[in-house]
């Protein structure tokens, strides 16, 4: 049993996971990162942006040496109907904290960081088992061979077969998991910039709400990279099945709405991916850590879906996962109370606070999916349409007729329902 | 022009194993009705034999998200992980 022992055995070289490796690394502690695909990143796409803390912790010359795509400098908010669209932008001078990237890229280069160290990386390794002593968890089973440690890190991203395994997470359901399709876009840098109103290596975040994901719990974004851009939708499972329409055939249609398609005009498709999202949210947290084991990341269900926060909540489970080993070691106690020290310091940062705020968010947002995403998207459009249209009837009546026919559309129950939704949602959050 | 969810398929890099890491309980996905595989894979490997009664699984096109393992309400879906080296290989990501 001694021949393959480390101190910490890793599953998964995501930024969960590395952040976790590198963290053990730099304590000097024997650590083995298990990656099935065949490097980082390989088996891994987002949006996406990452974001300035924890990552400056974890990897403190990123913002030099990273393969970072754009600094973000501007984010736009786009309420999608089939024929219009209402834009709001935020745009700052101030210092950014949000950056592009390529999974491929990005995953693998914090990965060769923890290998820099001393973390030992294994690629092309899936794992097919948790193995257990007396009722500890004491190292992993392979294709190949088994493997021995103190402790064992999940980093198995939000399918997690191994904390399943475990009983350590229930079977989520398909309104707990959106399924996030993108298409990467070659376009020209200066075609970009023109496009997106940036600056050199500048870049912007859209956020996208309404068709085609009409009465859909979904949501659209494009990303800009250095000489591409991402352009993509999430929606919940559940959604697909019911409007028996596949991810594929909503992204079509979203590229091609008004809104989207001079954005994405001309780009040669390089590369289509997709991945399942989390978005249980805090009720789906899954119980993090029992004797020789700790749960990080996706695979803990770790997703800020409302602030489209995912990669810093995982590299920071990783990091104060790590942490905890580390103590664990010293300590020679790698007992589910010893570890129970990772939930506390989890418990303590303002991503978990965070995800408290919103634990009710999603699913009352979900529960009124017509309304959020459908009904309410259309009603600020046609009001737009008063403001800026010109004609022979006076503003006076237009504005009687929207009055009214947003009485006469919205039954009084409805509109009962939705105010008392968005007041749930507020109050929730503010409280 | 939109493109089909196979052209956009042709632009990641994939190895796939000689054997299926997705198999389905045929009995089960006859008394299906709902038939969610269908609608929530990015890759269209799913599709419905009528015929023979049963579904059609492309593993090969496989993008290993895990939205099927979910969504299959019956829980009538044997989903593992391609075998280590085989499977995708996403260059950007």
């Amino acid at each position: 049993m001694t021949e393959n022992k480390v101190d910490v055995i890793i599953v998964g070289a995501g930024p969960a996971g590395s952040a976790a490796a590198i963290t053990l690394a730099r304590a000097n502690k024997k650590v083995v990162l298990l990656e099935r695909g065949d490097f980082a990143g390989s088996k891994n796409m987002f949006g996406g942006a990452i974001y300035e803390y924890p990552t400056n912790e974890l990897y403190p010359t990123f913002k030099e040496e990273a393969p970072i795509e754009r600094i973000n400098k501007e984010h736009r908010y786009i309420i999608n109907d089939d024929k219009s669209s209402v834009s709001v932008s935020y745009k700052s001078e101030k210092p950014s904290t949000s950056y592009t990237v390529l999974r491929a890229k990005w995953d693998k280069w914090c990965a060769d960081r923890a290998v820099e160290l001393g973390a030992y990386f294994s690629p092309q390794t899936t794992v097919r088992e948790v193995l257990k002593k007396d009722g500890k968890v004491v190292g992993i089973r392979t294709d190949e061979e088994d493997f021995f440690a103190d402790v064992v890190i999940l980093a198995d991203g939000v399918n997690s077969l191994l904390a399943k395994q475990l009983g350590m997470r229930r079977d989520i359901k398909d309104s707990e998991a959106a399924i996030g399709v993108k298409e990467v876009l070659k376009l020209p840098k200066e075609v970009i910039e023109q496009r997106f109103n940036l600056g050199e290596n500048e870049g912007c975040v859209t956020e996208i709400i309404g068709s085609p994901m009409k009465s859909m719990m979904g949501l659209g974004f494009i990303y800009t990279n250095k000489e591409s851009i991402s352009v993509g939708i999430g929606v919940n499972l559940d959604e697909l099945t019911k409007n028996k329409i596949t991810p594929n055939e909503l992204l079509n249609l979203f590229k091609e709405t008004p809104a989207i398609a001079p954005l994405v005009k001309d780009g040669e498709l390089l590369e289509y991916s997709a991945h399942l999202i989390p978005e249980g949210g805090f009720k789906a947290i899954p119980k993090l850590y029992d004797d020789g084991v700790m749960i990080v990341g996706d695979a803990a269900m770790l997703v800020n879906n409302v602030h489209f926060e995912g990669t810093n909540i995982a590299m920071l489970s990783g990091k104060l996962a790590a942490e905890t080993a580390i103590e664990a070691i010293d300590a020679n106690d790698f007992s589910k109370s010893m570890l129970s020290r990772y939930e506390q310091k989890l418990k303590n940062t303002s991503f978990y606070k965070d995800l408290k705020t919103y634990k009710d968010t999603v699913k009352t947002a979900h529960n009124n999916s017509e309304s959020f995403f459908g009904y309410y998207p259309e009603k600020i459009n046609e009001f737009f349409e008063i403001i800026t249209q010109t004609g022979y009837i006076p503003k006076k009546s237009l504005f009687r007729r929207y009055i009214k026919n947003f009485i006469k559309e919205r039954k009084y129950s409805s509109l009962f329902k939705d105010i008392v939704s968005f007041i749930k949602i507020s109050i929730g959050i503010i409280k | 022009m939109a493109k089909s969810t196979d052209e956009k398929l042709s632009t990641v890099k994939s190895k796939p194993y000689t054997d299926s890491h997705l198999v389905p309980a045929v009995q089960d996905c006859r008394q299906c009705g709902e038939k969610a595989c269908l609608y929530v894979c990015p890759a269209g490997v799913y599709e419905w034999n009528n015929d023979l009664q049963q579904l059609t699984v492309k593993f090969e096109n496989c993008l290993e998200c895990g939205a099927c393992r979910i969504a299959c309400s019956k829980h009538s879906l044997e989903w593992k992980y391609p075998n280590s080296d085989y499977g995708i290989t996403y260059k950007l990501g």
